[in-house]
């Protein structure tokens, strides 16, 4: 056993106060949970302190609060864990609990997901849509679509990804990472009939899936491995390579813009991946580059560009590396996914060791 | 005032099942949950759903094996009812998008599991109630038809004049508010109690609230001795190791290293059915050949690793992240532990229950389909099959009757009573949490694997004592916003009221059957005891004993191996 301090950041609606900070200390073993320490509050000194929560196993997704300022579940947060990452900051141990982020606050931990989350689900067309009726069986379909859209389908919609998304932050209507992980496991679904649809839909959406950033902090907050970045990258790859949708958020030029110019030179070229995000042969792209102008002088004005970066970029030395980069990605499509191959393992070492399951399963 | 043709309370599956059959037949429906509906516990149901779909399978030989399973418990009407709708009701929930696992030809694939004599297990990973129950939520956000209450706590059921149910009280949990429900029908799918015991791998929502909503408005309880310990969760904290794992070949061993179920069931090994293996688990550790932290160990590691992520891998996670074990390359400490009560309120086959107008389906109800002992799978078949015949039934039913609207006057005594619980002052008494501790202590200590006519006599003085402790209890929050200091109160009420009659009920059955292990009567009694017992509230305010016949079709009660 030992002794935890916690910082809780806690409100009531009623009192007509602001948010304030509370202490407690708690005597847990450290391998018990941020969720045991709260719930030991609750119980011996303040049944007052709001808090969902549910399993305490990390599958309802009730617990998501902020420990030591990033999105995380309660229940599957070590005490011991914690206090050893908040000793990085200033408050030497003390453990941070707040609401997550980009929510409101209902009371104490306790955050209002409906527009952030529910709706947006909602928005996604969040059921199949096969074609015709079904079949007197079931629908046969590849195996391994199945086990594909599953990490998807382990969302437990806790709400990290969207308290810690930037994008969100910045554009609150956002459909975001955990309701656009959601439209994956349709569009990854043979069953649906929609596929072309639902991607044209999020594809032309100014909130769909070119409003993410790849900042990445949706991948690293979930606690199920989800990894909602990826899904959006995958229905960016199905629109565009599949699907050949161009949108009107310049979201598919912008994309290959990006690409082509570094397969070209190495670095980003600003000015150039400007003009052909929004292609300056089109009449609206023209308009559009206009209305950007503003930008673009700022920039200028603030040094982000100057004349010489402008018109005579660079180009990186060693490119044929790069292009074998390139060759290398382009060949190889294989897609991340936990439950094809186990977290942290290479293609390599998932082979099983030798004599490891000699004589299979049920030998 | 809101009102309803159906009112189901509770938004797991069972209550999700009955929500949409209900519409589906063209009642108005309303559903109420005091969580957010894809936080209830049917998500923890890991391994999968039974079904005889296979045309080598039958669905006499998935009944026969229930029967065995429930150790002839079992009503054997029902379950023929469930196994024969078992297929299509897998059908149409694998039409909806459950994306159910499939074998390498693209069709539906099954894994093993404990107490069947087929692999008619179908699954998606090991997160088969998420799946199912997220999908029938994307249903339901399909249909907007079905009002949805979510975050709304029942505290009673009411009856109209005429004793018919005819609505519930509730609070919405966001503004304190409460509302007096009116319906023509209303459906319990609240599930199970597994609160009451200390560990469990139950959540912390299960505090057995439907089952003494109807209970207090004179429903009778059915087999509420018989609580399954489930084989395989962890020391401690309780957490489920799904039966899947051993389903795809993991074995069971003592410290000795001798892989024990030999000595148990030769045929079935460690998929014989679970009060089986809980009883060889437990007396593997009470002889002194479990290991110090008194368990056994699980070694997963016999499974492909390959499999395992593809199969397991929640419990990959849960392995990780609340044992410290890769179960990939080690084996993983384990004990039998709280996890499901078969019993619940006794309803019949289209889940109506002896108060009329009141249905049960799920967990909180007792068809009785799993009697003595629950297979595995069966579990999120009968929320499924019960739950759509519950909602069926019961919009037929509404559509004949007409509405008499229970007294206002109701509405306000329960308001009362909720403030006067909100605002009791703190005086010597104790805190809630502590009689919560101390009942699932009590109820783990006496009432699990091997039980005793004292250490149950115990255990109910215990509860005896801390009823009267509760009615001294305060609580903290004085608040309206998300007071859930009031409703953990409102809750252990329902776990006291769910405890005692599981108390007595294991008491008066002096003999051994399913997940009731006397060790002062060893033997199964079919002579006195093939009977199901039957606790009614009385109007002394007592719990009273009645009898009901178990019904038996084609299977006569046998010796049971595996």
């Amino acid at each position: 056993m030992a002794d935890y301090k916690l910082r809780v950041r806690r409100y009531d609606p009623e009192s007509g106060k602001p948010p304030y900070w509370a202490d407690y200390q708690v005597d847990l073993d450290g391998h018990r949970s941020v969720l045991d320490a709260i719930l030991e509050v609750k119980g011996r000194e303040d049944g007052s302190l709001g808090i969902r929560c549910s399993c305490q196993a990390a599958i309802c997704g009730s617990c998501g609060v902020r420990v030591n300022g990033q999105a995380k579940l309660a229940c599957n947060t070590k005490l011991s864990d914690a206090a050893a990452n908040a000793a990085k900051y200033e408050d030497g141990g003390t453990i941070k609990v707040e609401p997550m982020g980009n929510m409101p606050v209902l009371k104490d931990l306790i955050v209002n997901m409906d527009d952030v989350h529910w709706k947006k689900v909602q928005r996604i067309v969040p059921w199949l849509i096969p074609a015709g009726d079904p079949p007197e069986r079931e629908y046969v379909v590849p195996p391994e679509t199945m086990i594909d859209v599953t990490q998807s389908m382990a969302c437990i919609h806790c709400g990290a990804c969207v308290s810690d998304c930037l994008s969100m932050e910045v554009d609150p209507l956002f459909i975001g990472p955990a309701a656009l992980a959601k439209a994956y496991r349709f569009v990854g679904d043979p069953r649906d009939s929609q596929t072309e649809q639902r991607l044209n839909d999020l594809a032309e959406d100014p909130h769909g899936i070119y409003d993410c950033t790849h900042c990445f902090n949706c991948i690293q907050v979930c606690p199920k491995g989800v990894a909602p970045m990826d899904q959006i990258m995958r229905l960016r790859r199905r629109a565009t390579r599949d699907f050949g949708i161009t949108d009107q958020n310049n979201g598919r030029r912008h994309e290959e813009a990006f690409t082509n110019i570094i397969r070209k030179k190495g670095i980003l070229d600003e000015r150039k991946l400007l003009q052909d995000s929004f292609g300056v042969l089109r009449p609206q792209g023209q308009i559009q580059l206009l209305r950007s102008l503003p930008t673009g002088l700022r920039g200028f004005a603030r040094g982000k560009i100057t004349p010489r970066k402008a018109l005579m970029h660079e180009r990186l030395d060693g490119m044929e590396n790069l292009r074998r980069i390139y060759d290398h990605a382009e060949d190889h499509h294989e897609e991340v996914n936990l439950y094809i191959l186990g977290e942290g393992e290479t293609q390599d070492e998932k082979e099983p060791a030798m004599g490891e399951t000699a004589g299979g399963p049920t030998s | 005032m809101p009102e309803h043709d159906v009112l189901v309370i509770g938004a797991g599956l069972a209550g999700q099942r009955a929500a949409l059959s209900a519409a589906r037949a063209g009642a108005s429906v309303g559903i109420i949950s005091k969580v957010h509906p894809v936080r209830s516990h049917s998500n923890a149901a890991q391994g999968g759903i039974n079904a005889a779909l296979n045309p080598e399978d039958s669905w006499e030989s998935h009944a026969f094996d229930t029967v065995k399973g429930s150790d002839y418990l079992g009503d054997q009407d029902a379950i023929e009812i469930m196994c024969q709708e078992a297929p299509d009701e897998l059908l149409e929930i694998e039409h909806m998008g459950v994306t159910f696992h499939r074998n390498e030809e693209g069709f539906l694939g099954t894994r093993a599991f404990g107490g069947a004599s087929a692999a008619r297990t179908y699954y998606v990973a090991d997160i088969t109630g998420q799946a199912i129950l997220h999908v029938l939520y994307e249903q339901l956000m399909k249909h907007p038809e079905v009002e949805r209450y979510e975050e709304w706590f029942t505290t009673g059921l009411v009856l109209d004049e005429s004793g018919r149910c005819s609505g519930a009280i509730t609070r919405n949990l966001r503004d304190g508010s409460m509302e007096l429900f009116k319906a023509r029908s209303v459906i319990l799918a609240t599930g199970g109690n597994g609160q009451c015991f200390k560990p469990t791998t139950n959540a912390l929502i299960c505090t057995g609230d439907g089952i003494s909503m109807a209970y207090r408005i004179g429903a009778p309880l059915m087999d509420m001795e018989m609580i399954q310990y489930h084989p395989t969760t962890l020391a401690g904290n309780g957490l489920l190791i799904t039966e899947g794992a051993r389903g795809e070949g993991a074995h069971l061993y003592n410290a000795r290293g001798e892989r024990f179920m030999e000595k148990y069931a030769p045929n079935k090994m460690e998929l014989a059915s679970r009060d089986v293996v809980s009883r060889a688990e437990q007396t593997e550790i009470n002889e002194g050949r479990g290991y110090p932290d008194g368990t056994v160990a699980l070694d997963i590691t016999v499974v492909p690793r390959k499999r395992i992520h593809e199969a397991l891998r929640e419990i990959v996670n849960v392995g990780r992240d609340f044992a410290g074990v890769d179960i990939t390359k080690e084996p993983i400490h384990i004990k039998p532990g709280n996890h499901y009560i078969m019993g619940g309120v006794k309803t019949d086959v289209n889940g109506e229950t002896e108060v009329p107008g009141l249905y049960a389906a799920g967990e909180c109800a007792c068809v009785s389909v799993h009697g003595g002992n629950r297979l595995g799978a069966n579990s999120l078949l009968d929320t499924l099959v019960f739950g759509r015949r519950s909602g069926e039934h019961a919009a037929a039913r509404a559509a004949e009757i007409v509405l008499n609207p229970p007294s206002e006057a109701l509405l306000h005594d329960e308001e009362r009573r909720v403030s006067d619980l909100i605002r009791r002052e703190p005086g010597q008494g104790r805190r809630i949490s502590e009689i919560k501790t101390d009942l699932g202590e009590a109820m783990d200590r006496h009432c699990a694997v091997f039980r005793t006519a004292d250490g149950l006599e115990e255990a109910l003085g215990t509860v005896r004592r801390l009823r009267e402790e509760y009615e001294s209890a305060a609580i903290d929050d004085r608040g309206s916003v998300f007071n859930q200091d009031v409703i953990a109160a409102l809750e252990v009420a329902f776990m006291l009221d769910c405890a005692e009659t599981t108390l007595i009920s294991a008491i008066h059955r002096t003999e051994s059957r399913g997940a009731q292990f006397r060790t002062d009567f060893p033997e199964r009694n079919d002579e006195e005891w093939l009977k199901h017992i039957d606790v009614t509230l009385g109007p002394d305010g007592e719990p009273h004993i009645s009898y009901s016949p178990v019904t038996i079709t084609q299977w006569q009660p046998e010796e049971r191996k595996y």
